[in-house]
């Protein structure tokens, strides 16, 4: 306890209701930070207890009990077996669900064998009541010796007497759950002992799982080890023990404090809705009319508010340009900083728009079906049903999509997906695919119903997919691992989705958006804007006098003299020069310097491709698209005299714009994800590879 | 005759007598799962893998192979 502030821990199996009462304990005092040391999202927030007392409340991920399955649940157990631990909780919260009670108890006493004061939330009691289940509380708190507080999570019903209770003195509960074999005793004291630990449970801990308590170091382990062995004590050999005694233990409670079971049909409804979502045929009709709503609603939707932001970021970048003096400093805030964040603003929409519809079909429990849906042929391509999530998450933005990978258990599982997340067409490329598809397909119609340009388009989404697929089906037989893959997960009963918490949702992984990736996204633009502003000294400042010189035949107005000065100064500068370096490369995919510029500049985000393409076509401006697709019409290859935008070509950057990883800010997360740069390298050789291969094949058969 | 959970048919109940998997056998435990308990097939995925079991009131989603671990009597 620091200066008043009591630290909470809320725990639980998942689906409980855990994250419904961390939003009504702290609204919007929420932070997302990670654990030190691993990559696992924390939540906390802090919540005024009463007059007195403040808390910090720190939301753990779901688990059924201390032994953890995946990367998430690890932390919780960590969490609780290291005291010294400066995440250590003064108390716990455990959301229990009224209508599962003997699933969420396995981890309450072991909470109860280590010493930890908790208190019970007893959720779902709306639930419970509509199941007939009718539970004698103060007897279910007695035979615990811990308080129990009856709460409705989704309406926040008894969470002022919840808060109560946590602000006055709370003392562990002095019941002994496990009992602990004779013949282990003597190492446990000896274990209890050389780490001066408070309880026998602790110690058991310490020996049943050493590798995964992190914060041992490495003589620690060998110390638990070797004492391990010379006792012969083997870890696996207790654990079933240990759980069914404590199963034996909740049923006997159980059994004196409910009153009344449920009656076997409340979950009747929700068994009904099963049938139909699970269906043979119905269910993947369903599934995929909900992918093509949210598909509508990434693409139409955000259309509006993204064209919003556009254009106010353009009038900001403008005025500024304007109203600051001259001067390389300003110029920078002008055209380098002010673009760059409005690079990061303008995908808000489309991200906060995917979450909240990922959001909605995992609080109404619609998400594990679609695991149970997909599984069996996620699996053939060495995935999980569990990939499915990340897997659509990319099609806004890979960074919370790789993120999303975290409650994948199998490490080969997640690192497949994570490998394939990015060919999924993320709303970076839409605006590069847009142009170029209007520039090259013509605006007619199939069977005057289907649009040839729609149907390119929806075309490149399934190319991104089936590399996705097919890149993890090769995968498959290149990593080995000898981890097992499991599924067993609950599926839990159909709810209305509580429309507070997906608007949580929506704020959280647009942080996680704007923080992680943003930041990359911003030094990156700024980093290329100067690139593509400063070149060597005299070139730059002949800029002016030489298109003066070279236009005065013509009658240009000044604007459209700026426009070329802008256009001399790009081709000049050290982008320019980077992409006139890399023609030779590229020419065999169809493309010339210009494109080679806007190839580099697409390192920071893909959508730059349009606004350097405008810069260097001297447009002038990036608002005015017919504008920027007439100008790329009428360019001229000097080689052929014919168009420099051929169908080929066209085609050649589309594919490449597909495959190719063209994103730092993936890289980054790819790199922490994995705890290195392998992957993050192996990733973007690949996936540039065989965006310049397929490039070059399309080019070379089309022309 | 003894027989595991992926033989079962939908709609059919049995006891849940052991595990032959101890891996999967320690997960399953925690889910509830104890020889003595009752399970129920609900229904398979239309691929039929996974299926759908419930327990003391849970449904749960299982692979094949998983459910074939788990010996039943009825």
């Amino acid at each position: 306890m620091e200066n008043g502030r009591i630290r909470i821990a809320l725990t639980g199996k998942p689906n409980a209701g855990k994250s419904s009462l961390f939003n009504h304990l702290t609204g919007l005092n929420q932070k997302i930070g990670n654990f030190p040391g691993v990559t696992v999202d924390k939540r906390m927030g802090s919540c005024q207890l009463d007059i007195n007392t403040q808390a910090e409340i720190i939301d753990l991920p779901g688990i059924y009990s201390l032994y953890p399955r995946t990367l998430d649940e690890k932390i919780v157990t960590e969490i609780f077996s290291d005291q010294k631990s400066e995440l250590y909780p003064d108390k716990v919260v455990l959301i229990a669900d009224a209508t599962n009670l003997k699933n969420c108890m396995l981890l309450l006493t072991q909470l109860i064998d280590l010493r930890i004061p908790t208190v019970v939330a007893l959720n779902m009691m709306d639930l419970a009541a509509k199941s007939g289940l009718s539970i004698d509380v103060k007897r279910f708190s007695s035979l615990l010796d811990v308080p129990v507080v009856m709460i409705n999570a989704r309406k926040g019903h008894g969470i002022y007497e919840l808060k109560r209770l946590l602000a006055e003195p709370l003392s562990a509960s002095k019941k002994s759950v496990f009992q602990i074999e004779d013949e282990i005793k003597p190492v446990i004291a000896i274990i209890k002992n050389h780490f001066n630990l408070a309880t026998d449970y602790e110690a058991y801990h310490f020996l049943q799982q050493t590798d995964n308590l992190v914060f041992l170091s490495h003589e620690q382990r060998a110390f638990i080890k070797a004492v391990a062995k010379e006792h012969q004590f083997f870890p696996h050999k207790y654990q079933g023990a240990e759980t069914v005694m404590r199963y034996g233990f909740i049923q006997e409670l159980l059994n004196k404090a409910i009153v009344k079971p449920s009656h076997r049909d409340w979950k009747r409804v929700s068994h009904g809705i099963d049938r139909v979502l699970t269906h043979k045929v119905g269910g993947y009709i369903i599934f995929f009319g909900v992918l093509f709503l949210i598909f509508q609603a990434i693409f139409a939707w955000a259309q509006i508010p993204m064209d919003f932001i556009d254009s106010s970021f353009a009038r900001l970048s403008n005025v500024l340009s304007r109203e600051l003096p001259e001067g390389p400093f300003f110029e920078l805030i002008s055209q380098g900083i002010v673009p760059g964040i409005g690079g990061i603003v303008i995908f808000i929409p489309q991200i906060a728009i995917l979450f909240a519809c990922i959001a909605l079909l995992e609080e109404s429990g619609y998400m594990a079906r679609v695991v149970f849906l997909m599984d069996k042929a996620m699996r053939k391509f060495g995935l999980n049903g569990k990939s499915v999530v990340p897997l659509m998450s990319g099609w806004a933005c890979a960074i919370p999509a790789i993120m999303a990978t975290r409650t994948i258990d199998n490490w080969k599982e997640r690192l497949i997906t994570i490998f394939v997340t990015p060919f999924m067409s993320c709303s970076a490329r839409l605006p590069v695919f847009t142009i170029l598809v209007a520039l090259i397909i013509p605006n007619v119609k199939l069977f005057g119903f289907f649009n040839y340009q729609g149907l390119v388009l929806m075309g490149l989404y399934l190319l991104g997919f089936l590399a996705a697929i097919f890149s993890a089906w090769a995968m498959k037989f290149i990593i080995k691992t000898t981890e097992r893959s499991f599924l067993m997960m609950e599926l839990p009963t159909y709810r209305m989705p509580r429309w507070s918490n997906v608007g949580y949702t929506i704020v959280e992984k647009t942080k996680t958006f704007v923080f992680e990736a943003g930041r990359v996204i911003l030094a990156i633009s700024i980093i290329l804007w100067v690139l593509a502003s400063y070149g060597p000294v005299d070139e730059m400042n002949d800029a002016k006098r030489v298109v003066r010189a070279e236009s005065s035949a013509l009658q240009l107005s000044e604007a459209e003299i700026e426009n070329r000065v802008a256009a001399y100064k790009l081709e000049h500068s050290y982008a320019g020069k980077l992409g006139k370096g890399i023609e030779p490369l590229i020419r065999p995919l169809g493309f010339d310097w210009k494109i080679g510029i806007a190839l580099v500049t697409s390192f920071a985000a893909r959508e730059v491709f349009v606004g350097t393409i405008a810069t260097i076509y001297s447009i002038g401006s990036t608002e005015d698209q017919p504008t920027i697709k007439q100008r790329l019409r009428s360019e001229i290859n000097p080689e052929t005299g014919g168009p420099r935008y051929t169908p080929a070509v066209g085609m050649s950057l589309l594919i490449f714009y597909t495959f190719a990883m063209q994103c730092m800010s993936t890289l980054a997360i790819v790199k922490r994800e994995t705890k290195g740069w392998k992957w993050p390298l192996i990733q973007l050789a690949y996936m540039t590879g065989l965006a310049y291969l397929s490039a070059f094949i399309v080019y070379q058969v089309m022309s | 005759m003894a027989k595991n959970v992926a033989e079962m048919l939908p709609g059919e109940t049995a006891i849940i007598a052991g595990f032959t998997d101890e891996q999967i056998g320690l997960k399953l435990l925690e889910l509830g799962l104890l020889p003595g308990t009752a399970i129920r097939f609900n229904f398979t995925a239309p691929f039929g893998d996974p299926i759908c079991v419930s327990v003391s009131d849970v449904d749960l989603s299982l692979r094949i192979n998983e459910a074939s671990t788990i010996s039943v009597i009825n």
